[in-house]
Order: structure tokens, then C-alpha cells, then sequence
């Protein structure tokens, strides 16, 4: 076992990461393929697929034609046939023309033939606000796909997250939506192993120890969630902060644990509220921690609206602000 | 099958007429030169205003002009027009005004609200989902009887999608009365036609359908125009939909976020306006019959520049958006759980207690 100093490490983005997480695969394994529009020559939208079609060619790396569904038809094709792709979505609100296929054919082959087929594809789908894209753009889909059974859907937030699952996602026998937090793209640099690692799909992590509330977030919301614990430092609250990382399955242990301690528990997320994960994450605290609470539940969530042109982006998105308050509101109910 | 499918063309790049079929008139050319000088003009200040950063992301047209503005000049009052995010010329020749087109790039969602009596679409932003829509409000206007036409714009990267194949199934097999316009300039983002599709031509899958297919210069105003004409007609006389393929050429990026130097040859698309540009067409033919003046040509760009600056102070000085517009429209009725959202998310705007 090598020790931290024997490890060489970059400090990459977190779009860097993902590229350096689709080369470390590409290299590894002759079956893994990269597919989507743009994602050659261009590099990606993002350039989250920069250079990897001069290195690995045009074979591997696939421009295809302007079409999620016959992007995703083809790779659960390609899938069940011995290859692992990797589609890229440019934008996960640009999914829905594939959603039939990944509906009704990627989640639901291995149970329809008792196992004899399966789907080992990633979708890969930058998400979210906050970056004045037009519309559509910034849509946060994620329980349309934790409600499809034999999904999973994965959400790092931070570089060495998504390297390590997007790795463990192409490594994973399953069908898993990989959501790309794009407001956190290019915010911050950190280090990233050179080598190949994985970060366990269906574990979350807890970034900061806290006593009196736990606060529950994914994506491009942990790093607001962040700044709303580090404010509450000041009025002596103490928060423990949880980065799901991993939608479906949640880690049920970790938040049991956390809401146990804490008695408290504050979910974020940026999707719309009604149907939303903060849903089955309230569900996994009634169920696991209930004679622990101290106070109800709260979530800060988007709304129940289509997510709205940009002039309105940052009223829709939930605030450091409106957390501290929903996290207040918790801690003296 | 390209041999099938001939491009038709009035005006060469050089000017000279190559059919004349059609009555063209000084009015008619000067009319359809002054449209497209007046979108050219919106185009390029919508890219300085997005490189200030006094709007967002901007999807570019200049190259464009005589494909959208040949096609919209064909429509009239009452018909339907169902743009895609590219189409401003289009939508700004059948009666959006400029002030709405730089208001939709600035995140505003009035950008999307025709005019009263205009029926345009919001923008498509996903790629060929309008094609349904043009051939369904085709069909209402064939149900009630009138001799009203849908027309639908997409780009050859559309023409992958499903919604492509099943918008023109639609309207073959209830005989909608409904337009098809593909601008094709040659690249979907990145992607050169040629691998967009194996096909040589976009017109040549109106064969599927057992539709009229015809490819037309794109960069010729006046072709464009009479052949879109043509469609309408046909259509207005319950014959049934056509799909044209106008062969364009965009000079620019995809939006003001693509570089187009990493998988394009910027010095070929510069070289083209020379040979091919919808506007320098148009000018070398008024000089070659005698009624090109310059001092007209800058009384028409006085006019647009006023117009467009004028546009730009609206915009700018437009109120703030208001947050009661991202509730107030999701139902007709109020539902529960967006009046709790609002009246929340306002008591905590006002700092009041929740």
C-alpha cells in the first residue's frame, strides 16, 4: 500500500477530474468508449472530453449525431454487447428525449432477462444553475431518474469525488446517471491521485463534525451549504455537514448516524421541492432516526416552478442566506 | 440523389441572374436587402453587447439573413412561426420587436411573448421539438377551416433527432398545411454535416414521407423567398406540407460560448463572404441594373442603428424582473404549494420571520 506522500497528485478542477477520470478508463480498458455530441474534435461543450479524441481516436471517442435517444439506444446496444460507454448529455435538461430509452430499456434489461443481459453504461450530464445559461439548460432532473428503479445516480462535488466515482460509475455493472455540478466546474482546484482510485457509489461523506444540526446536501449545493455552516460558526451553532455524493442508493447510515447525534436535520438541494430526493432523504431520517428529532425537518429547496430565465436564477436557487435561516429555524423550534 | 434534389438559385454570389422565372422588382430587392441590413445589424450588436456583458449567451446568425428573411417574408398575419434560439431574423422580419429579441438574451423571459395578433413561438431551445408543434397547430388551422400555415425552422443537426421524422410523418399523413425550413450551415456545433448524416442532401428525406423536398441557395434572398412562397401556397390550398433545404453558411460560432477554431477553418468561412454573403449578392446586382446608391444604403443603416440603439436603451432601462413571474404562470389556477413557495420566499425576502 502506497502512503500519501508515495501518491502523485495534480490539482485539477473538477471538470479536469472528470477528464482525467475518462482517460485513466480509456487507457485501463479497450471496452470503454466515449460517445455524444461534440465530445471529439470540439472536446466537449465544457471540454470535459479535451483531447482525448486525439489521444485514444475517433474510434473510441465518438462524435455522433445530434440525438440523446439514439446516443443512449446505441450505448445500452453497445452495453449489452461487451463495450462500456460513457454518453455525454450536453446539459442533463437536454435528457428528456432520451428518457424513454433510459426508462424503459437502460434501468429495467437486467430484470426483464433475470440477469442474462445488463447495462454497464454511464450517462454523463452537466446540471444545475447559477451560470446565466439559457433556458433549459440549468434543469435539476435528478428524482425523474432516483424514481426509475435500476438506476443509480451519482453527484460528486468536489475533484477527487469525480474522479473516484465517475471511475467506480464505468466500473459499475449498472446503468448510473453521473451528474456533473457545472456552477462547480472551474470554482476551485484540488488534488487529484494521478493514479487510478474509486470513491464507493452509495457512500456519502461528511465534511465538517458538528453537534446541534445536520445539514443534508449534493453538488453544486454543498459548497453553498458550506458557507452557510461556516457563517453559523459565528452564533455558536455547530453544524454537521453531509455531501451525499451518491442519490440512489442513499447512504441511509450515514445520515442515520449523523441525525441520531445532532437531533436536527436540514436538507438543500436546487431542484424543485414537491417529488424531490429531500423527499426520500426525509423518509430515510423518519424511518432510521424519528425518537431522535428535536425539531421538524427542514428543507431549502427550488421551486415548484420551471427553473426560470436567468434575470431570476439567483431568487430560485437556494442561498447561503435562506439556509442559515432554515437551519436557525431548526435549531430553536 | 443530390442530382434529384438541384439547389435552385435566382442571384449568384456575383450578382448575375441564373433564372428568371420570377418578377423581380427594385421595391421587392430593396425591401428584402433593407430586412436583412436591419438583422445584421441587431446581430452584431447583440455580440458586442454579450462580449460587454450587457446580455448573456448569444446564438449568432450573420450568414443567415436571406434564408430567414426570404422564408418570414413569405408568411403573413395569422400564420404560425415556430422559431428554434437562431432564428432572430426570422422572428424580427414576421413582428417581434428588437427590444423582445435582446430582452430574451438578457434572461428576461418577456423575450418569449409575441405580439398581440403575431403568432410566434417561444424559441425552441431543445433541438427539432418544434417540428411537432408546426404540424399540429397546422392540423387546428386545417380543422377550423381556415387557410392558415405553420412554419418551422431547425438546423441540419435537427434533422437526427426523432421529433424531426415524426413532425413531417404527422403532417404527410393528415396532409398538414405546414412548412419545413432547414437551414443547413454545414455544422451542428462542431459536427460537419457529412457526419451528421449519410445522406447527401436534407431535402431528399421528404421522400420518406411522399412530401415535396427542394433545396434552395440560401444566401439567395430572393430564392428563398419565392420558394417558400410556393410552399405556403401549396399548403394554403390544402395540398400539404413541404420541406426545403436552404444550404447556408453561418460565418460565426455556434454561441458566443463555442470557439469555432478549434474544428473549423475560420479562413474558409471568412473567404466565403466574398463569394456567397446574402447582402453583397444583393448590392452587386442593384449595381449591375443601375439603382445601387450608397447614400440610400446609409439612410437604411441610419435608420436600423437608431432602431437598434433605441432598443438597447428599452432594454437596459427595462424594470427588474419580478419575482411574482416565476409564480404566477406555472397553472392558470394557483396551486398550494407554489402559494406557500411565494409567500415564504417573499416573507423571507422582507425579513420577516417564517
Amino acid at each position: 500500500m502506497k502512503t500519501m506522500t508515495e501518491i502523485k497528485t495534480n490539482k485539477l478542477t473538477l471538470v479536469q477530474a472528470v477528464t482525467d477520470g475518462l482517460r485513466t478508463m480509456l487507457r485501463e480498458h479497450e471496452e470503454v468508449l466515449v460517445l455524444g455530441e461534440d465530445v471529439g474534435q470540439n472536446g466537449g461543450v465544457f471540454r470535459a472530453t479535451d483531447g482525448l479524441a486525439a489521444e485514444f481516436g475517433e474510434a473510441r471517442v465518438m462524435d455522433t449525431p445530434l440525438a440523446e435517444a439514439g446516443i443512449v439506444g446505441t450505448s445500452i446496444g453497445l452495453a449489452i454487447n461487451g463495450f462500456r460507454p460513457v454518453a455525454e448529455m450536453q446539459f442533463l435538461g437536454f435528457v428528456y428525449p432520451a428518457y424513454e430509452q433510459i426508462m424503459t430499456h437502460a434501468s429495467r434489461i437486467r430484470s426483464r432477462t433475470l440477469s442474462r443481459y445488463s447495462v454497464p453504461m454511464v450517462i454523463r450530464a452537466p446540471y444545475g444553475g447559477g451560470i446565466r445559461a439559457p433556458e433549459i439548460h440549468s434543469d435539476s432532473c435528478e428524482s425523474l431518474f432516483t424514481h426509475m428503479p435500476g438506476m443509480k445516480v451519482v453527484v460528486p462535488s468536489n475533484p477527487y469525488d469525480a474522479k473516484g466515482l465517475l471511475i467506480a460509475a464505468i466500473e459499475d455493472p449498472d446503468p448510473v446517471l453521473f451528474m456533473e455540478p457545472m456552477r462547480s466546474y472551474r470554482a476551485f482546484k484540488a488534488d487529484v491521485p494521478e493514479e487510478k482510485y474509486t470513491v464507493e457509489l452509495g457512500k456519502g461523506a461528511k465534511l465538517t463534525e458538528g453537534e446541534d444540526v445536520t445539514v443534508i446536501a449534493w453538488g453544486n449545493m454543498v459548497s453553498t451549504a458550506q458557507k452557510a455552516v461556516d457563517q453559523l460558526k459565528d452564533d455558536n451553532i455547530s453544524c454537521e455537514l453531509l455531501d451525499l455524493r451518491t442519490l440512489y442508493p442513499l447512504d441511509k447510515d450515514l445520515i442515520a448516524e449523523s441525525v441520531k447525534k445532532t437531533g436536527r436535520a436540514v436538507i438543500v438541494h436546487e431542484a424543485p421541492e414537491t417529488g424531490g430526493v429531500g423527499n426520500d432523504v426525509l423518509s430515510v431520517i423518519n424511518n432510521e432516526a424519528f425518537l431522535y428529532l428535536r425539531s421538524p425537518v427542514q428543507k431549502v429547496a427550488g421551486f415548484d416552478t420551471p427553473f426560470p430565465f436567468f434575470s431570476l436564477e439567483e431568487e430560485y436557487l437556494p442561498t447561503p442566506e435562506r439556509i442559515t435561516h432554515a437551519i436557525k429555524k431548526a435549531v430553536t423550534f | 440523389m443530390e442530382n434529384q434534389f438541384p439547389i435552385r438559385q435566382i442571384l449568384d454570389g456575383e450578382g448575375n441572374i441564373t433564372d428568371n422565372s420570377d418578377e423581380l422588382t427594385e421595391d421587392l430587392v430593396k425591401e428584402m436587402y433593407r430586412r436583412m441590413l436591419r438583422a445584421r445589424t441587431l446581430d452584431r450588436k447583440s455580440v458586442n453587447l454579450q462580449r460587454q456583458g450587457r446580455i448573456g449567451t448569444y446564438a449568432p446568425f450573420e450568414g443567415q439573413e436571406a434564408a430567414q428573411i426570404g422564408s418570414a417574408s413569405a408568411m403573413e398575419d395569422g400564420d404560425w412561426m415556430f422559431p428554434t434560439y437562431r432564428d432572430h431574423a426570422a422572428t424580427l422580419t414576421f413582428g417581434h420587436s428588437v427590444t423582445t429579441i435582446m430582452l430574451y438574451w438578457k434572461g428576461r423571459v418577456e423575450g418569449c411573448v409575441p405580439p398581440e395578433g403575431k403568432n410566434i413561438f417561444p424559441p425552441a431551445v431543445p433541438i427539432a421539438t418544434q417540428l411537432p408543434h408546426a404540424t399540429g397547430a397546422a392540423m387546428a388551422e386545417k380543422r377550423k377551416g381556415s387557410d392558415r400555415v405553420s412554419i418551422a425552422y431547425f438546423g441540419d443537426g435537427a434533422t437526427s433527432e426523432g421529433d424531426f421524422h415524426e413532425g413531417l410523418n404527422f403532417a404527410s399523413v393528415f396532409k398538414a398545411p405546414v412548412v419545413f425550413f432547414n437551414q443547413n450551415n454545414g455544422y451542428a456545433i462542431s459536427v460537419p454535416v457529412e457526419k451528421q448524416m449519410n445522406s447527401k442532401t436534407i431535402a431528399q428525406k421528404a421522400v420518406s414521407y411522399d412530401i415535396e423536398g427542394i433545396r434552395v441557395d440560401g444566401n439567395d434572398v430572393l430564392a428563398v423567398y419565392f420558394e417558400t412562397k410556393k410552399a405556403v401556397e401549396k399548403a394554403r390550398r390544402g395540398e400539404g406540407p413541404t420541406l426545403i433545404e436552404a444550404v447556408t453558411w453561418r460565418y460565426g460560432a455556434h454561441t458566443t460560448a463555442d470557439d469555432p477554431t478549434k474544428y473549423r477553418d475560420q479562413q474558409l468561412s471568412e473567404e466565403k463572404r466574398n463569394q456567397i454573403d446574402p447582402l453583397l449578392r444583393l448590392e452587386r446586382y442593384m449595381e449591375k441594373n443601375g439603382f445601387w446608391d450608397e447614400e440610400w444604403k446609409n439612410e437604411v443603416m441610419n435608420v436600423c442603428d437608431r432602431e437598434i440603439e433605441q432598443a438597447v436603451e428599452e432594454m437596459e432601462a427595462y424594470p427588474d424582473a419580478d419575482i411574482n413571474d416565476m409564480f404566477g404562470h406555472v397553472f392558470k389556477e394557483p396551486v398550494w404549494t407554489i402559494e406557500k413557495q411565494r409567500d415564504e420566499y417573499l416573507s423571507f425576502k422582507r425579513g420577516e420571520t417564517v
